[in-house]
Parts: C-alpha cells; structure tokens; sequence
C-alpha cells in the first residue's frame, strides 16, 4: 500500500520546465504567400533575437481564431480592412496601434487615410494597410474575347464554362452589373435584404451556366489551365500567376470597376510581441522587400510608388490588366455593419441549395 | 485487502488517461458546445439563453433539408458500402486460404496510409473532364468529346464509399471468421439452396458485424467534410459544411453549435432506430468481444 502510495505521488508530480525565453517569438498570423521564406529568413537576419512563427489563414479564420481566445495566441494579423471594424466591436480581438512606431511616411496617402477611417474607433486607430488588391473576373482571351461585366458569367454563349466562388464578392459584383450600389445600402438593412433577394434570383438563373464554384485559388487555377473553365470571377493575384503560365488568361476589371481590398496590419488584443510586430511591419515595407512580397502575394503594396516596385512578370500582368481608368474606377470594400453578413449568407445559402 | 486496494489503484491510474481524454476532449467540448447553442444574440456582445436557434433552423428548409439530405445519402453510402464490403469479407474470412488472408486485409488497409485529402485529389485526377477517365474514353474512341465526371452527387457517393468501406469490412470479417463450417455444411445438407443458407444461416450469424460496420460507416459518413467538399459541385449540400459555414464565415457560433447538436441528436437516433429494426444492441455489435 504505502509502495503504491510514493508510486502515485511521484507520478503526480509534474515538473514543468519553464521555455528559457531568451528569443522573442512574433507569431504571425497571414494569408498564404504573405510571409515568403526569403522575407522571413532577412527578417530574422538583421533581429537575430526574433523567431517569426507563420500561421496561413483566411480573413474569416483568422478571426474565428482570435474570437476563441479574445485575441491571445498572435501577435500580429492581417485581416482585410473591411473586416476589423464590425469585428472589434463586436469581439474586442485587438489592441489599438501606436502610430509613431510605423513608418506611415512611406505608405500611399490615400490608402492609409482609408484604412484609419475604416478601422478608428473612439480616436483609435486598428489597422494600417499592407497591401492591397482586387478581386474582378479572368479570362482566356482567345475564347472569351468580350467580356467586361460580372454577369457576362452568366451568358449562355459560355454555358458551361464560368466559374465563381460562392462568397459575398459575386454577390456584391453582381449588385453592381444590375446597376446598384451595395455599398449604399449597406445602411438599410430592409433595402439591402429587397437588393440580395434580387441578386439571388439571378445568380440562381445563372447557376446552370456554371461548371462549378471554386473554393480556393488551386481549383480555380486547374480550371483554368485546363481549359475546363473560360473565364470566372477571380482574384487579381489568381489571375497574374495564371498569366505568367499562359498570356491568354488576363485579368479584366469588370466594367462598373473591380471591387478592392486592403489587407491590413493589425495587433491582437493580447499579443505578448508588440515591438517585434512593429519591427516586420515596417520591415515588410521597405521598397526591396515589397518587391519580394509582391512577387510572391500578387498583391501591390501600399507604399508609395508601388507598381514600380512589382517584379517584372507582375508589372507586365498588372500592364495587361488595368489602365489609368480601371484604376480610378475602383471599388473599395465598405465597412460592413451588423447584421449585413447575416443577409448575404442567406442569400449564399440559398442559391447553393437551388436547383438548377 | 491490500491486494484489492492494489487492484483498484491500478485501475484508476490504467483509467485516468482514458478518463480524461473522454472529459476533456469529448464531454466538456460538448457540454460547451450544448450551453452556446441555448445562447440567442440580441446586440454587440449580449446574449440570452433561449431557444431561438432551434426554431431558426426548423422554420429555415434549406436547413433541415440538408440534414435529411446528408442523412439520406450517408445511409445509401452505408448501404453500398455493406453490399461491396460483404462478399470482399466473406472472401477474406472464409474462401481465402489461411496464408493469403493476412495478404489481403494488408491490400485493403493500404488505402488507408494516405490522407483523405490525397484520396479526394485522386479521385478529382480522375474524374475531371481533362481528368484521366474521360481522357482514356476519348483515345479509345468510346465518347466523342471530354465528358465531365466530376461535381456530381454520384462522385460523392462513389468517394464516400471507397473512403468508408474499410470499416465495414474490418467487422464483418471478425464476425465472419468466427463462424464455424459446419454449420454451412449442415445447411446444404439439410437441402438448403445457397440463398436459403446465405440468408438463413450466414446473414443471422453476421448481423452483430453488419450492425457494426453499418454504425461506423453511418458516423463516419455523415461527419465526413472534406470528401463532400472537394468532389461535390453546385448543388450538393453537406450538413458539416453547414457548420463550418455557421463558425467561421458567418460568426455564428451559437447556430453553428446548435446544428453541431443537432447533427449529434440526429445521427444518433438514426443509429438507435436501425439497432431496434435489427434487433441488436450496442452491446451486441460494437462492443462485442
């Protein structure tokens, strides 16, 4: 008996060896390819002190994981800026910036003033941006010479052959191709909900023109490529990876103006490396390693003189793709309010339940 | 005494790390998961607790139409997997010689040392238009042009069951094993035809395997995710998907936990009707001996 006794206690006595911290860890939270391992390896270079850890993630993860641990267990995220305001609100997943530790001089005017209207709450600011792009449609030139608008995916003469993801940019593009505004009547939740059950209506018609909807930017890719799919709703930096395999896959801003997103930084609530996080994000901005970034996100950084800065095969793709036009005719993202989310995925689930 | 004090701590210290997977892994999560789904928004961070979740997916048909669509097929899946699975078991345990046997159940568990997801990317290899299949049909000159096999429910269904039809052999080939010759041999003696052996003999003796097989696989369909995912196209539906769409892009825990209850509820009642129309137990099938 007292054998087993010692035997239990010695087994309950746990010793818990305490990580020696001498280096100081950034946790990262990002999109795939926004933390590309020449970057990362550079970054630790010159601070030998800081470990980067790199967690891939989406904008709708990234915040299912800071909401399970009100914001703990990163120290840096890059949500979309439309995303943080609704969310911190609602959530509380992070802490306010300290300005004068960014190197805000060296981004564009316009896209920071954006993003700080965006995400300030009560004079705080919340995010500042990192990159942006766009999200429009793709083609193959050679078969789908005319097409200009989103609800050109819905044409018959390409039944068959389009593609779209299932999220809230179709439905939001095709508000637009109707000749509405989505993003003004974000404030009328009635007016919004007559506006997505008139959306739903089409892209449900439109459901039997379609070969599938993708899911992430592999599928679309092998869509593409494979010629299964002519042309399909898509994300700009999709649409320039497929253009450096085959010329004939371009991007094309739909004509009522490709709808854009700023990918941001921001600090959780509870990050333990606050200075380390500052450290990458003014590191990331500096003009050699945006090049580097860009080559490897698609994405156009939001320094000044950013398209400069593209690798050479992304400048041409961006080339292809947009002119001085197509850039002032461009959608940015709204704030999303309560309550709207709620109203497109309705609408998402019942265009998916559908049958054709 | 001192022995049985001995025994009863042996089998507390044998239990605790089973006990505490089970508390903490499965009960507390569920018990979490059960408190959120009773939780109904009313503004920026403030709950009631009430049922609102519950009539929200009843009074929605898209829903509950996807709950009965993936209960439907998970039981054609289980149905298909019981029928191929079958003879594969009874050749295994009964016709197969002795040393070939181990043979195999080896071939049929390869399969298994790959991921799902790389299984599900096979499939999409060969099914797509440009896939494998239909470019073979094509240079064989049996269809004219490439023929799309993908994103279809019937691709579903085929991938669900390669993926499952391992855990219906498994039991049905222990239960199988057990039955003694003789009584096959007393059966055709007695001027039973094989179908009347097969149904009055193999069948009665195999149910506790069947039943088995047919609870795991059952399970293991309708919560699989990523199967229905990739090989799914526009118009299929999966209830799991529902749950992670209600989690993640919705921020919706409190409904995503409702239908994750439901979907436990549901699944499990179906189990509890099939184990009274076979007349088994649970302690008669998956945990027998």
């Amino acid at each position: 008996m007292k054998k087993f006794g010692l035997l239990s206690t010695a087994a309950a006595v746990l010793t818990v060896a305490a990580g020696a911290a001498q280096a100081e860890t950034l946790r990262l939270l990002t999109w795939g390819s926004y933390a590309p391992e020449e970057v990362v390896r550079l970054f630790e270079e010159k601070y030998p002190d800081i470990d980067v850890e790199v967690t891939y993630s989406n904008n709708e993860e990234m915040i299912a994981k800071l909401r399970a641990t009100r914001g703990a267990g990163f120290d840096l995220a890059q949500p979309s800026h439309d995303r943080i305001f609704a969310v911190q609100e609602e959530y509380g997943i992070y802490k306010p910036l300290d300005l004068s530790k960014i190197d805000t001089a060296s981004m564009q005017e316009s896209l920071l003033e954006g993003v700080k209207a965006n995400t300030t709450i009560d004079g705080e600011v919340y995010a500042v941006p990192h990159q942006w792009g766009t999200s429009g449609l793709m083609a193959d030139i050679t078969k789908a010479p005319d097409l200009n608008s989103w609800d050109d995916l819905c044409d018959p003469q390409y039944a068959g052959q389009t593609s779209m993801r299932l999220r809230r940019t179709i439905l939001l593009g095709m508000a637009f191709a109707a000749g509405k505004d989505p993003f003004a009547a974000y404030n009328d939740l009635d007016e919004y909900q007559k506006l997505m059950d008139e959306v739903t209506e089409t892209l449900i018609a439109c459901k039997a023109n379609l070969k599938a909807y993708w899911n992430g930017g592999d599928d679309l890719s092998n869509l593409m490529l494979s010629g299964e799919a002519v042309a399909s709703e898509t994300w700009d930096s999709t649409a320039y990876k497929l253009y450096a395999e085959n010329p004939n896959i371009v991007f094309i801003p739909p004509e009522t103006g490709a709808l854009a997103w700023i990918d941001t930084f921001a600090i959780p609530a509870k990050g333990e490396a606050d200075d380390a996080a500052y450290k990458w994000i003014n590191f990331v901005l500096q003009p050699e390693i945006v090049t580097m970034m860009s080559a490897s996100t698609g994405a156009i950084a939001s320094v000044k003189g950013a398209i400069d800065l593209l690798p050479e095969d992304k400048k041409a793709a961006v080339q292809a793709a947009f002119d001085e036009d197509d850039l002032n005719n461009l959608k940015f993202f709204a704030n999303i309010p309560a309550g709207i989310e709620e109203i497109e995925g309705k609408a998402l689930d019942r265009i998916k339940a559908a049958s054709e | 005494m001192a022995r049985s004090d001995a025994g009863k701590l042996s089998l507390i210290l044998l239990m605790t790390p089973f006990l505490m997977w089970i508390v903490l892994l499965i009960i507390l999560p569920q018990i979490g998961i059960g408190y959120l789904s009773f939780q109904e928004k009313v503004g920026p961070r403030q709950y009631v607790f009430g049922v609102g979740n519950y009539v929200e997916f009843l009074s929605e048909p898209i829903y509950w139409n996807t709950l009965l669509r993936t209960a439907w097929m998970s039981i054609l899946v289980t149905i298909l997997a019981l029928m191929i699975g079958f003879p594969v078991a009874y050749y295994i345990a009964k016709i197969a010689r002795k040393r070939s046997r181990a043979a195999l159940f080896l071939l049929c568990l390869i399969p298994l040392w790959v991921s799902d997801l790389v299984r599900a990317f096979g499939w999409i290899v060969l099914l797509r238009e440009t896939g494998v299949i239909s470019g073979a049909l094509q240079s064989v000159g049996l269809i004219g042009g490439p023929v799309e096999l993908l994103y279809n429910d019937i691709t579903v269904v085929i991938g669900l069951v390669y993926t499952v039809v391992l855990f219906m052999i498994v039991p049905l080939v222990s239960t199988l094993e057990g039955m003694d010759n003789s009584l096959l041999e007393a059966g055709y003696n007695l001027g039973g035809t094989r179908f009347t052996v097969f149904r009055m003999i193999v069948v009665p003796y195999a149910m506790p395997g069947i039943v088995a097989g047919c609870i795991i696989v059952f399970m293991l369909t309708a919560g699989s995710y990523l199967t229905p995912i990739l090989l799914g196209g526009k118009n299929s539906m999966w209830f799991t998907e529902q749950i992670y769409t209600q989690f993640i892009t919705r921020y919706n825990w409190e409904s995503g936990s409702t239908f994750g209850v439901l979907l436990l509820l549901f699944t499990s009642a179906v189990v509890w009707l099939g184990l009274r129309l076979t007349g088994q137990n649970l302690a008669s099938t998956v945990a027998k001996e």
